[in-house]
């Protein structure tokens, strides 16, 4: 998993993060591959994984009875995939379908919650990540409630 | 100034409440304008509205403007037909500075129908194209029915000294582009924000949440330009009807640098 420390380093998320924790998150995730139209995971599922998306587009959806699925938001090449891994309940909160072929780093999130109980330190550090990512969804999906181009605005 | 009759050539539908209409005057008559300038246009019996030209600022022999029916002069300039005449006032108010942004990246955000404004000017800006560095279009929409220009946007796309990145708030199947706010492209676009020059127009909501984003890439207040829009009524700095703090949307607007009027933009109702 040399190469999963490699990107890891390189990517924004992980920046400053040190050498040997790149290396044990590494040690957590695995290669994986989504046909375009597959689900990489449903709403209500057990959250027990993270994806770094390497290559690709994935469509986060809401089923709305009535109306089938409503993309919310699309996740593309270098974003980060779902954090309800780290915080109860660990279920996943939306269906994501790849839309495209889809090339991910999967972290298997029960192994990193373990080497986080044994480092506190490690899991500060990826608290600290996460929270700025759901911070920087939560802004948008804001944005978004407030329908900016509806009628009268 | 009173209006001039320029006659309907051509009405495209662009989207269920929006149309560009084509004019072109009834007698001879060039009609040179400046990207991000607007005319008032009035309806004949109804009144008249301030609107932005959309066209090609190389084409000063017609002028396109795209109207979203919001109320009565909006909708009546909606269902004009070929052949209809309209009133036209023109051209007023402050530009897109295209040529100060000479020799920089530039970075075009719209969102809704705040692409209008801004068509002109990315126009200038792929007609100059060696003078500029990289150029990005970030364009927002509500929905996939609700873009603009869509062919335009397929050209634009198709180019390679050009990133284009569209993006709606919802969609449902059959749509495989971004979705997400438009802010959320800010941080993928192609630029160095040190010498990076941004042109916003959309939603005042939208255009807040978008300079935020420029400044959290490392564009300086100072390096961006916002169109504003206020209810006009003389559109040549007379009657007050425009004012925002202690500027006139329709003469020292509608583009501002944002640096310039940020603390006015915080305050509500100003
Ligand atoms: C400099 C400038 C450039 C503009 N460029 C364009 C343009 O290129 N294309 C275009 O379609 N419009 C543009 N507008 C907005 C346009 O002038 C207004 O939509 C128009 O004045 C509304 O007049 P009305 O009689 O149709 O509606 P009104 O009867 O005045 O208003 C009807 C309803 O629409 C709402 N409304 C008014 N203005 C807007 C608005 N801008 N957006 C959403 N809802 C609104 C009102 O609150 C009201 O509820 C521009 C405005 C300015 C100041
Ligand atoms: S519209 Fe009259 S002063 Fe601006």
């Amino acid at each position: 998993m040399t190469a999963a420390k490699d990107l890891l380093a390189g990517h924004p998320f992980f920046r400053d993060l040190d050498e040997r924790y790149l290396e044990l998150i590494a040690g957590c995730g695995r290669n994986v591959k989504y046909n375009a139209g597959e689900y990489i995971f449903r709403e209500g599922d057990v959250s027990d994984a993270f994806y770094l998306i390497r290559y690709g587009r994935v469509a986060l959806e809401v089923h709305v009875p009535g109306r089938g699925p409503v993309v919310i938001e699309t996740l593309n090449e270098g974003d980060v995939l779902s954090w309800s891994w780290l915080v109860p309940p660990y279920r996943k909160q939306f269906d994501a379908r790849a839309l495209t072929l889809v090339r991910a780093l999967a972290f298997d999130g029960e192994c990193i919650l373990k080497k986080c109980e044994e480092d506190p330190r490690l899991g500060y550090e990826l608290l600290r990540r996460f929270i700025q990512l759901v911070g920087r969804r939560l802004q948008a999906t804001r944005m978004q409630i407030l329908d900016v181009f509806g009628q009268g605005k | 100034m009173v209006p001039r009759p320029w006659r309907v050539v051509r009405v495209r539908r662009e989207t269920h409440d929006t149309k560009t209409l084509e004019l072109e005057p009834t007698e001879p008559l060039s009609f040179p304008f400046q990207p991000g300038q607007f005319n008032m246009l009035y309806v004949f019996g109804i009144g008249e509205v301030p609107i932005s030209i959309s066209g090609d600022p190389q084409e000063p022999h017609r002028l396109v403007h795209t109207v979203r029916a919001v109320g009565a002069v909006t909708r009546a300039l909606c269902s004009l037909k070929r052949g209809d005449v309209v009133g036209v006032r023109g051209p007023f108010g402050s530009a897109w500075p295209v040529e100060e942004a000479e020799g920089h990246d530039v970075v075009i955000v719209a969102g809704g129908i705040g692409l209008a404004p801004l068509r002109p000017a990315l126009h200038h800006v792929l007609a100059n194209r060696g003078k500029y560095g990289n150029v990005v279009l970030l364009y927002g929409a509500r929905t996939p029915r609700d873009l603009l220009y869509r062919k335009e946007l397929e050209r634009w796309r198709g180019r390679f000294d050009l990133q284009v990145e569209v993006t709606v708030d919802s969609a449902g199947e059959g749509w495989y582009g971004h979705v997400g706010v438009v802010t959320t492209l800010i941080p993928r676009a192609d630029f160095d924000p040190a010498e990076t020059v941004a042109w916003v127009c959309g939603p005042e909501i939208m255009m807040r949440f978008t300079v935020q984003a420029l400044r959290e890439r490392g564009v300086s207040p100072e390096d961006v330009y916002i169109s504003m829009e206020r209810n006009m009524k003389c559109a040549v700095g007379f009657c007050g009807h425009c004012q925002f703090g202690p500027e006139f949307v329709c003469k020292d607007g509608p583009v501002f640098r944002f640096a310039e009027i940020e603390r006015f933009f915080r305050v509500r109702e100003v």
